[in-house]
C-alpha cells in the first residue's frame, strides 16, 4: 500500500530563542513518510513532537535541516509560499476542532477552497461531496455550535480533506473528545487511509488512540527514540468498526 | 477573493451589531457635522456674496469731512463741504463710469389711511447704474426732474408694499412730510444690506428737491456723501487717486494738510466681509473634520479589540492557507465599510439636520454636492487609515501562536 516517498527530513532541527539562552527543541530528526502511510507521533510534553508536527505542517520554519514534501524542497521559503504550500498541499485537524463559529458547517469545510480561489458553486459542490463522506450531510447550513464535538471533528477532517492535500496532519484530534466519539473519529481516520490511501501524520499521547495507526514515531528529547510498524490490531479494530 | 470576503466582513459586522452601531457612532457624528457646518458655512457666504451683488460694484463713497466746531470735532459727513459742484466735477474724471450725488434723511410718508417711516434719498437718476439697481414699475426720475426740483419719488418695493399694498403705486400722489409727490415708479427688490438693513425700505427724490424742499440744510447745495463707480475693478486704485487730488484742488487743501472729504473703497470692504465668511466657513469644516478624526479613531479601536478577540480564527485562517494579504483584506473590508456605514447614515443625518437648521434657526443654508462627496471620500479614507493598522496587525500573526491563543 505504501508507495514512494511524499515527507522526507533530514537533520532537521528546531532552536527556541529564550531568555536563557538559544534552547533546542528538536535536533537533527531524519524521517521518510511513505504516500498512504498512517503514522502515530507519540512522546511526552517537551519531547519535540508538537515542534516536528508544525515543521512538517509548514507552520514553522526550521532552524537548520531540510524537508522535502514530494520532490520540492520547503524549508526555508518565503511565508507567501508556505501559506500556499499549507493551502494546496497539506490538511490541518486539530485539538480544539477550530471551526469558524459564525460560519455555517459547509462554509466551514468550503473555507480553504475560498484562499485556493476556487469559485463559489464548486466550493459549495465539492464541500458537500466531504461532508457525506463524512456523515453529516444534513447538518450543513447548521452552526459549528449546534452540533456535538465528535461532528465537530468531523466536519473539521471534512476541511482538511476539501483541497486534496497529499497528507492530513493531525495534532491530538481526539484531546477533546470522550472515549466513544474518540473511536468514532478514529475510526473515520482508518477508513479513509485503508480505503483511500489519504497520508495520515498524528500526534496524540494516547496508546488507545496510536493503535490506529499502522507505524508508531516515539520522540525523546527532540530526538526518534522508536519508529516502528505495527499491523495487527489496527486491521482488526477497524475492520470491526467497518 | 473580494466577494466572500466581503460577505465574511457583512457577516462578521452584524454578527455584533451594538458594538457596529457604537462603533459607527462617531463616523455618524463627524460625518453629520462635517455637512451641516459646511451647509451653514456656505448658506452664510453665499448670503453675503449675494448682499455684495446687491450693493454694486467697484463702488467708492465720498463722503464730506469732519465738521470741528470749536474744538469739538464730530464724525465724517457732518461738515457740509461736498457740493453738487464736485459731484459734476467727478463725474468728468476718465476713470469714472457713473455718479450719484446723495442727501438722505428720515421722513414720514403718507398715502390715504397709511403711513410709514423711511428713509428718503436726494439723488440723481444715475444712482440706478451706480447701484446697479433695475426698475419694478413705472420708471426713474429724469434730468428735467433734478434741474427743477421737481416733487416725484421713486418708491422701494417695501415702501410700495407698506403704502400700497397690491394696488398699484405708479401714478398715484403720496405726501412726504406733508408735501406732495408723485409716484413715477417702484424699484425692484433688492434684499438684505451686508450689515443687515432693508435697502427696499426707501424713497428716491430729486437731489435738489430733497436739498431745498425735505431737509433744507444750512449752506445749499451741500451733499451728505457722493458715490462713484469706477470703470472696471482694474482701474479703482486710479479713480481713488483722481478723486483725491480733484477735490484737494477744488477745495484747496495743501499738501499735510487733512482734507475736509473721505474717499471709501466700498467694494474692499465688502471683500473683506467675504472673506471672512469664507474663513468662517473652513474655520466650521474644520472643527467639523476633528470628530470625523475621532470618529475614525473609534474605528481603529474596535477593529484592534477584534484582532485580538479572533486571534485563533486568524490562526485557523493562515494554518489552512489563507496569504497574509489576505488577512490585511479581510480586515480592511470590515474598517472601510464601518467607515462607510457611518458615512452613509451621517449624510443622511446631516442633509437632514440641515433642513431642520434651515427651517428652525432661520439660518441660511447651502447643500452642496462637493460636501456630499467629500463626506464620503473622507470616510472611506478614514476606514483605510485608520484600519491599516489593525489590519497589518492581523496579517503579521504568527500561525502557531495566533492558534494557541484563547
Amino acid at each position: 500500500m505504501s508507495g514512494a516517498a511524499l515527507i522526507r527530513v533530514e537533520g532537521l532541527s528546531k532552536d527556541y530563542v529564550t531568555a536563557a539562552g538559544a534552547f533546542p527543541a528538536l535536533r537533527g530528526v531524519d524521517l521518510e513518510i511513505r504516500e498512504g502511510e498512517f503514522v502515530a507521533i507519540m512522546g511526552p510534553s517537551g519531547s519535540g513532537k508538537s515542534t516536528f508536527m508544525n515543521l512538517l505542517g509548514c507552520l514553522d520554519s526550521p532552524t537548520r535541516g531540510r524537508y522535502w514534501l514530494g520532490d520540492r524542497d520547503v524549508a526555508g521559503l518565503p511565508n507567501e509560499e508556505l501559506a500556499r504550500v499549507r493551502n494546496r498541499h497539506l490538511g490541518f485537524v486539530f485539538q480544539g476542532f477550530n471551526l469558524l463559529q459564525r460560519a455555517s458547517v459547509v462554509d466551514n469545510v468550503a473555507l480553504p477552497l475560498v484562499y485556493a480561489g476556487v469559485p463559489r458553486a464548486e466550493r459549495q459542490a465539492r464541500a458537500r461531496v466531504l461532508l457525506e463522506r463524512v456523515g453529516l450531510e444534513r447538518y450543513a447550513d447548521s452552526l459549528p455550535s449546534r452540533i456535538s464535538g465528535g461532528q465537530q471533528q468531523r466536519v473539521a477532517i471534512a476541511r482538511a480533506l476539501v483541497n486534496r492535500p497529499r497528507v492530513v496532519l493531525a495534532d491530538e484530534p481526539t484531546g477533546n473528545l470522550d472515549s466513544h466519539t474518540t473511536e468514532e473519529v478514529m475510526s473515520l481516520f482508518s477508513e479513509l487511509n485503508r480505503e483511500e490511501g489519504i497520508t495520515l501524520v498524528l500526534v496524540t499521547h494516547e496508546p488507545d488512540v496510536a493503535e490506529y495507526a499502522k507505524r508508531v514515531i516515539r520522540f525523546h528529547d527532540g530526538v526518534v527514540v522508536e519508529d516502528r510498524q505495527q499491523q495487527l490490531r489496527t486491521a482488526q479494530r477497524a475492520g470491526a468498526v467497518a | 477573493m473580494i466577494g466572500p470576503m466581503l460577505a465574511e466582513a457583512v457577516q462578521a459586522l452584524s454578527s455584533n451589531r451594538l458594538r457596529t452601531f457604537l462603533t459607527t457612532l462617531g463616523m455618524v457624528i463627524g460625518v453629520a457635522a462635517v455637512i451641516i457646518m459646511l451647509a451653514v458655512g456656505s448658506g452664510a457666504q453665499k448670503s453675503v456674496q449675494d448682499s455684495i451683488a446687491s450693493m454694486g460694484s467697484n463702488l467708492f463713497i465720498v463722503l464730506a469731512g469732519s465738521a470741528s466746531t470749536s474744538g469739538v470735532r464730530l464724525g465724517g459727513g457732518n461738515a457740509s463741504t461736498l457740493t453738487m459742484g464736485d459731484a459734476e466735477a467727478i463725474t468728468e474724471l476718465g476713470s469714472v463710469n457713473a455718479v450719484a450725488p446723495q442727501v438722505s434723511g428720515n421722513a414720514q410718508v403718507v398715502y390715504g389711511s397709511y403711513n410709514w417711516g423711511t428713509q428718503v434719498f436726494g439723488t440723481t437718476d444715475d444712482y440706478l447704474v451706480v447701484r446697479e439697481w433695475p426698475m419694478d414699475a413705472g420708471a426713474m426720475f429724469g434730468d428735467s426732474d433734478v434741474r427743477s426740483a421737481g416733487r416725484v419719488a421713486v418708491l422701494g418695493q417695501t415702501v410700495a408694499g407698506q403704502l400700497f399694498g397690491s394696488e398699484d403705486a405708479v401714478g398715484k400722489t403720496i405726501r412726504i412730510n406733508g408735501s406732495p409727490y408723485l409716484v413715477t415708479g417702484v424699484l425692484a427688490r433688492k434684499g438684505q444690506s451686508l450689515d443687515g438693513r432693508d435697502q427696499d425700505d426707501t424713497v428716491l427724490v430729486p437731489v435738489t428737491a430733497a436739498q431745498r424742499k425735505l431737509f433744507g440744510s444750512r449752506f445749499q447745495g451741500t451733499l451728505r456723501m457722493i458715490m462713484v463707480q469706477s470703470v472696471s475693478e482694474a482701474a479703482m486704485p486710479q479713480t481713488e487717486l483722481e478723486i483725491n487730488s480733484l477735490l484737494n484742488e477744488r477745495h484747496g487743501i495743501r499738501a499735510g494738510q487733512d482734507p475736509d472729504f473721505n474717499v471709501r473703497n466700498l467694494t474692499a470692504v465688502a471683500e473683506t466681509a467675504a472673506s471672512t465668511a469664507r474663513v468662517m466657513s473652513l474655520l466650521l469644516g474644520a472643527i467639523a473634520s476633528i470628530s470625523l478624526v475621532v470618529g475614525g479613531i473609534g474605528i481603529m479601536n474596535i477593529m484592534l479589540v477584534s484582532v485580538t478577540e479572533r486571534t485563533r480564527e486568524i490562526g485557523i485562517r493562515v494554518a489552512i492557507g489563507a496569504q497574509p494579504r489576505d488577512v490585511l483584506l479581510q480586515f480592511l473590508l470590515e474598517s472601510i465599510l464601518l467607515a462607510l456605514l457611518g458615512g452613509t447614515v451621517g449624510v443622511l443625518i446631516g442633509v437632514g439636520g440641515t433642513l431642520i437648521v434651515e427651517r428652525f434657526a432661520d439660518v441660511p443654508v447651502l447643500i452642496s454636492s462637493t460636501a456630499i462627496v467629500l463626506a464620503f471620500a473622507v470616510s472611506a479614507s478614514v476606514g483605510v487609515f485608520f484600519g491599516w493598522y489593525p489590519a497589518r496587525k492581523a496579517a503579521r500573526l504568527e500561525p502557531i501562536e495566533a492558534l494557541r491563543y484563547h
